[in-house]
């Protein structure tokens, strides 16, 4: 074995009730790709915030090259070679390239600054780890490929030698993730360690030597890469073995209730629609793939009722579609928006109000100017009820409510319609598992098939492919503010969708598939 | 050093923070007191007594109160939809002309109505005038994204100016020797007292029952909730479904209207006329009560008296004792940012390392 560079030893978090690290243990050793597998809230963040400082652990110590680490500190775990990619990225993109990699590297006494130098020393580190790129460019016209590429050059550059990646190909196309794990062998053939955190079983197994699974904050499993299976990883990683879900295609397809032609919103950069056209039926789930920020905010916002259109038209049944939140519910139009915390909760408000706040208008729950309490109050326990929301009752304020519980408010305030207004036709879901534990997801995926087969439209809109590929009876992909045409699932390969999420169209993608 | 969040209220944060914010205040005013040479004690005990130690001290401190309260409630609703109204000064200024020019002795005699048309119309043109002075800039806001806390602020100069030339033109008391003041009101006009030998007037009921009003707007109404919401949350609140740009308007008309009735109901209960000094800034003192009460409209109530009661107190203290009546503003003050402190620590905890 390679000399060991990083030790984790019995490392413990609590926060409040939740036990988010269990003293954890673990070794990284030089030239290594350890992954970090676990379902979302397994503990793999709260360990790596601790690894570079950003928390203190409880109890449990850290060794950096064989020296203890002092806790808390970033500085410190930046100091001992620790460097981190985070999922969301911290760059300036006003400023150019070489500006972000050597944004707070110098000392603010120092009269000028050593760009010369800098540049000289940033081509340098990209020519020896194999990340080209140009020192001048601005960030903000960069691909999210490249920014992540800048984003691991700035940790290179301050010169580290353990490399913490966060769920990195989150916001990449299939080919960009390919050509980022090239990058990673490059980079531990030169002697780097990384740190790979991820809850995709197949990268895992394609980029790491060693993975460490973690479950409800304990390190379950750790394992050579190349002795594990998919299954294998998939139980330590969920408690039990899992069999690969099987898809419930969809019954007979009915009437048009939705149709967008020619739509486009205006406006410039990347969350616009250009030119969109799609027909959502009766009893069919479309779902969208795409890398985030090609326009599906616009698609959503618009659906939503909350952004109007600047061209083409937009018909719910026979009906223009109105940019009116009132107008859509009272006609059964069901909204999951993308930003539960932020958009779709008001966290301050409690749980009974944000279980009507939709509804509010109806009759059922208001009388002129006054709100009926007692049957919001009726309607908010029902829907608690029916959607198995647990963690705060009606009165707790919804910002105590998990993700999970949430999103279930959510899903009920927009599923269990009132009299007065119309049975769900349209569900609109967006983002609609996104970060939410194994058990949550399924709950969310079945009432999404639930009401497509009792007739609902279901527009589903995901980064995530495999979610995409789950539900979908057809697939489009948007790029760059344009859809293509939605076709069978069936039809599209991993491969082909890919490609049309890099804006090849989808026949050219599908034909270079075929071929 | 930096602040965690804590996962649940801690209950002896509750009752602690409170009383460390009433410490926190009265050991920092101690300390200026002992600066200016006095005995502590004394001059809390003194401070106490003028503020509420006798139906005198209390009348006044409720004279002072009511226009404080009326402010504060017009802070309450501004701030809780996130709309910034700092303007509550200029609002209750153009309030108070608006009642003089209803409800004033101008060309000798004034309108010839009967007191029970005359007197709701005063008020209802008081409201106007506050509601239509904060119009303004929350269309700017709503419209053109204007910083309303700017054109509020600025307002307050450009109302007070134009106040002052009324008071010297049109609106100019002819007997009042040269002073700028305006016209008296009408005595029919003026509101009871409800001591008798004391300035404290039926304004006093106004005030409380329009804390009540908006108390039960904010809990039991549609325009309520939608306050709440969008003030918590505009994005949330605009995807559920609340109309922003009507219940903005609504809320700066409420507030506006609040902020006028106080300037009315100050000249209708203790001034009988409008000058350029009839409000020791209200309307600043309303942002500060609205604070204090953690923007609820019967803490409003509380909150009002509080910081009447040590203005009152102070001025009567410092004739007694050699401490100047700026000791209110400190206390008023640092019980401000005490209760902002332990607000924030019941909810987060802090981490030294």
């Amino acid at each position: 074995m390679t000399e060991r560079v990083l030790r984790l030893d019995r490392i413990t978090k609590r926060f409040g009730p939740l036990l988010a690290n269990d003293a954890i243990s673990l070794d990284l050793h030089a030239g290594e790709v350890l992954a970090l597998l676990g379902e979302n809230g397994a503990g793999k963040s709260t360990l790596v915030s601790i690894l570079f400082g950003h928390y203190s652990a409880d109890a449990g110590s850290i060794e950096a090259f064989g020296q203890p680490l002092p806790p808390g500190n970033p500085r410190a775990a930046l100091a001992a070679g620790i460097g981190m990619v985070h999922q969301h990225f911290t760059l300036a993109d006003n400023l150019s390239v070489l500006d972000n990699v050597v944004m707070g590297t110098e000392s603010l006494w120092q009269p000028f600054t050593r760009r010369a130098a800098a540049r000289a020393r940033l081509l340098d580190v990209a020519r020896r780890f194999g990340l080209p790129v140009r020192p001048e460019a601005r960030v903000g016209e960069l691909t999210v490929g490249e920014r992540q590429r800048v984003e691991i050059l700035k940790a290179l550059y301050r010169g580290a030698r353990i490399l913490i990646l966060d769920e990195p190909t989150a916001v990449l196309t299939p080919q960009e993730s390919e050509s980022l794990f090239a990058t990673l062998g490059q980079m531990v053939a030169s002697g780097l360690s990384i740190i790979f955190i991820s809850h995709k079983l197949a990268e895992v197994l394609r980029v790491s030597h060693r993975v460490a699974v973690l479950r409800a904050g304990k390190l379950v499993a750790e394992a050579r890469a190349a002795d594990s299976t998919r299954e294998q990883l998939a139980g330590w990683m969920v408690g039990h073995a899992v069999q690969e879900r099987t898809r419930r295609p969809a019954g007979r397809i009915g009437a048009p209730l939705c149709t967008l032609a020619n739509v486009g919103t205006g406006g410039d950069g990347r969350d616009r629609l250009d030119d969109v056209s799609l027909t959502l039926h009766a009893g069919e789930i479309v779902a969208i793939a795409g890398v985030s920020g090609n326009g599906q905010v616009a698609l959503a916002d618009v659906l939503c009722g909350t952004r109007s259109i600047a061209s083409g038209s937009l018909q719910l049944r026979d009906e223009a579609l109105r940019a009116n939140p009132v107008w859509l519910v009272r006609r059964g139009v069901a909204r999951i928006p993308e930003d539960r915390s932020g958009v779709g909760v008001v966290g301050d408000l409690t749980v009974w109000e944000n279980a009507v706040s939709e509804r509010l208008r109806s009759a059922a729950f208001s009388r002129g100017a006054w709100v009926r309490r007692a049957a919001a109050r009726r309607h908010a326990e029902h829907v608690l009820q029916t959607f198995d929301v647990r963690g705060g009752g009606p009165l707790a304020p919804a910002r105590a409510l998990s993700g999970g519980n949430m999103q279930k408010l959510i899903l009920g305030r927009a599923l269990l319609a009132v009299e007065g207004d119309a049975p769900t036709t349209l569900i609109v879901a967006h983002q609609p598992t996104w970060g939410l534990d194994v058990g949550a997801v399924a709950f969310v995926h079945e009432r999404l098939v639930a009401a497509r087969d009792a007739g609902a439209a279901v527009l589903v809109i995901s980064d995530d492919l495999d979610e995409v590929l789950a539900l979908g009876d057809r697939v489009a992909v948007m790029h760059a503010g344009r859809l293509t045409e939605a076709i069978e699932a069936t039809r599209w390969t991993r491969a082909a969708i890919g490609l049309a999420m890099t804006g090849v169209p989808e026949s050219d993608a599908l034909r270079r598939e075929a071929a | 050093m930096r602040l965690e969040k804590r996962s649940a209220r801690s209950s002896a944060a509750l009752v602690l923070a409170p009383t460390g914010a009433v410490a926190f205040t009265l050991i920092v005013s101690a300390l200026l007191v002992l600066w200016a040479g006095a005995p502590v004690l004394r001059t809390y005990g003194l401070l106490f007594q003028g503020g509420f130690g006798s139906v005198f001290a209390l009348s006044e401190t409720l004279t002072r109160a009511t226009p404080l309260v009326l402010t504060g409630l017009a802070a309450t609703v501004a701030f809780k939809a996130r709309l910034f109204n700092i303007g509550a000064e200029g609002q209750l200024y153009a309030g108070a002309i608006a009642a003089v020019a209803v409800g004033g002795l101008h060309g000798g005699s004034g309108f010839d109505a009967p007191p029970w048309l005359l007197f709701p119309l005063m008020l209802a043109a008081a409201a106007l005038a506050g509601a239509l002075l904060l119009l303004g800039p929350a269309l700017l806001k709503l419209r053109l994204g204007v910083d309303e806390v700017v054109t509020t602020l600025l307002l307050n100069f450009i109302v007070l100016l134009g106040v002052g030339a009324l008071l010297d033109g049109p609106m100019k008391d002819p007997g009042a020797l040269g002073w700028p003041q305006s016209v008296a009101l009408q005595g029919d006009l003026e509101l009871g007292k409800l001591i008798a030998q004391t300035r404290v007037h039926t304004g006093l009921v106004w005030a409380i029952g329009l804390a009540a009003l908006l108390w039960a707007l904010m809990k039991y109404t549609v325009l309520g909730f939608d306050i709440r919401a969008l003030g918590a949350n505009a994005r949330a609140a605009a995807f559920a479904g609340v109309p922003v740009t009507r219940t903005m308007v609504a809320v700066a008309l409420l507030s506006g209207a609040l902020a006028g009735l106080a300037g009315a109901i100050e000249v209708a209960g203790r001034t009988g006329y409008v000058t350029l000094d009839m409000s020791p800034g209200y309307g600043y003192g309303g942002i500060v009560i609205a604070m204090l009460a953690g923007l609820h409209p019967l803490g409003v109530l509380a909150a009002g008296v509080f910081v009447a009661g040590v203005q009152v107190g102070a001025d009567s203290m410092s004739r007694a004792l050699a401490v100047p009546t700026y000791i209110a503003d400190v206390i008023v003050a640092a019980s401000l940012l005490a209760v902002l402190v332990a607000t924030l620590l019941t909810q987060y905890r802090v981490r030294m390392r």
